[in-house]
């Protein structure tokens, strides 16, 4: 062990790793989106978005990640659209996530006592308005514990996207490690270094839900 | 896709598959067994090594798979751990799954209600036999279902070690992908191959959760 190779190396890994905080974040925030159409999608009613959101959400669950991301990253170009690897990496980790954001929700919006769009139904409200005003924000509040969670499973699922090159925190120990043949300072520091986002994450999240809890 | 081209990839794809079912079931084992032990030295009552057993936990869990395999694979024979890809491969599943396993099965062993292991104590049983018919048996049945989601979770992990050489399903699914130039069939084949086996492999769980707990809801049961 030399800790000087990790002194080294420490201001490209940091680098590195705010790429990955960025893409995960990034990540996650599409994932949101696309969780929270799926889920209105699957409660909406209608026979075929229910089973097109279900066979999504099946799909994204029991596909390994790393075959997303290579089928993204391949099927793209075919259809015309050419682009960088972070764009197919951001998409695939975007869509992987958004799979489980709206089987969050949908747990979170069963937690909504169902009196309450019963009762906005009686008084008239619109169906958007009982989504956009009483089941989205409640679902979110509920969600918020589970929602830190999958931020956290995000980030350590985002160490796939070094294979379609993205210079993230492990690609670029990979590249690292290559040229100073010291591997394995090289992952230890990097594997610190997502424990410590994860850890700080983990804290975040406890914060928040008790906050939440207090009301 | 040309037939011929299953022809000759076939007994390369089949010999992956294998190797991926290997890995699979030798890295649940480890990582069943080596969780199970932690879970049981966590009880003991020694701070240091149960600060250790915490760490243990929380580092595996905190840390992507990807990185503790390349710690593994090319940090080890920096310190004279010289394994060969497919070692590497299985025993990085089980140590990342023990950590997991170890989780569910502190879980399992809290839900076993107190009353029963006293009963049992009270009865004169030794601390083997308790374990064995008392604590073992309840914790079981209340644990397999998060158990079976854990093993489902390590098939879709075992396609990671391709990236470390190991020459399972995905590593000879790329290989025939580059040599035929046909990616992007190659790896949609791949997906839905993926698909059905995680979702066979849950399925065969959730019999299996149904099978084990059936006493659960037998009538001689809900009165009691």
């Amino acid at each position: 062990m030399k800790f000087s190779v990790i002194v080294d190396a420490l201001p490209h890994l940091l680098g590195a790793a705010v790429t990955t905080i960025w893409i995960s974040l990034l990540g996650v925030l599409l994932g949101q989106v696309i969780g929270v159409l799926v889920c209105v999608a699957r409660q909406s009613g209608n026979r075929g978005l229910d089973m097109a959101g279900g066979v999504y959400v099946s799909f994204f669950r029991g596909v390994p990640l790393l075959i997303q991301l290579l089928l993204i990253y391949y099927m793209l170009p075919l259809v015309g659209i050419d682009v960088p690897p972070l764009v197919a990496a951001i998409s695939a980790l975007s869509l992987a996530s958004g799979a489980y954001v709206s089987e969050i929700y949908r747990g979170s919006l069963n937690a909504v006592p169902h009196g309450q769009s019963e009762a906005a139904l009686a008084l008239g409200f619109s169906s958007t308005t009982i989504w956009t005003r009483i089941l989205l924000p409640q679902a979110f509040r509920f969600s918020v514990p589970a929602l830190v969670n999958e931020l956290i499973l995000l980030l350590k699922a985002s160490s796939l996207i070094s294979v379609v090159g993205v210079a993230e925190l492990t690609r670029t120990s990979q590249t690292i490690s290559a040229s100073n043949f010291r591997p394995l300072e090289i992952y230890l520091a990097a594997g610190v270094i997502y424990l410590a986002i994860n850890s700080a994450l983990a804290l975040f999240g406890t914060l928040v839900e008790r906050r939440l809890q207090q009301g | 896709m040309d037939s011929n081209l299953l022809v000759h990839y076939g007994p390369a794809l089949l010999r992956g598959f294998g190797v991926t079912i290997l890995c699979w079931a030798a890295g649940c084992a480890i990582g069943l067994a080596l969780g199970f032990a932690l879970m049981l030295l966590r009880r003991i009552d020694v701070k240091p090594l149960r600060w250790i057993i915490r760490a243990y936990i929380e580092v595996i869990r905190g840390t992507p798979f990807l990185i503790q395999l390349f710690l593994l694979y090319s940090g080890g024979p920096a310190i004279g751990l010289r394994l060969e890809a497919t070692t590497a491969g299985i025993l990085g599943l089980g140590v990342y799954g023990s950590a997991y396993f170890a989780e569910i099965f502190r879980a399992g062993y809290q839900a076993v209600p107190k009353g029963q292991v006293e009963a049992a104590l009270s009865l004169g049983m030794p601390y083997g036999g308790i374990l064995r018919r008392v604590i073992l048996p309840g914790m079981l049945v209340s644990t397999i279902p998060a158990l079976v989601n854990m093993m489902a979770i390590l098939t879709k992990e075992t396609v990671v070690l391709s990236i470390i050489t190991v020459p399972e399903l995905m590593y000879e699914m790329q290989t025939m992908a580059a040599e035929t130039f046909a990616s992007f069939e190659t790896i949609l084949g791949m997906a839905l191959f993926y698909w059905l086996l995680v979702e066979a492999v849950s399925r065969l769980g959730r019999r299996l959760e149904t099978r084990m707990t059936r006493f659960l809801s037998h009538p001689s049961n809900a009165r009691a």
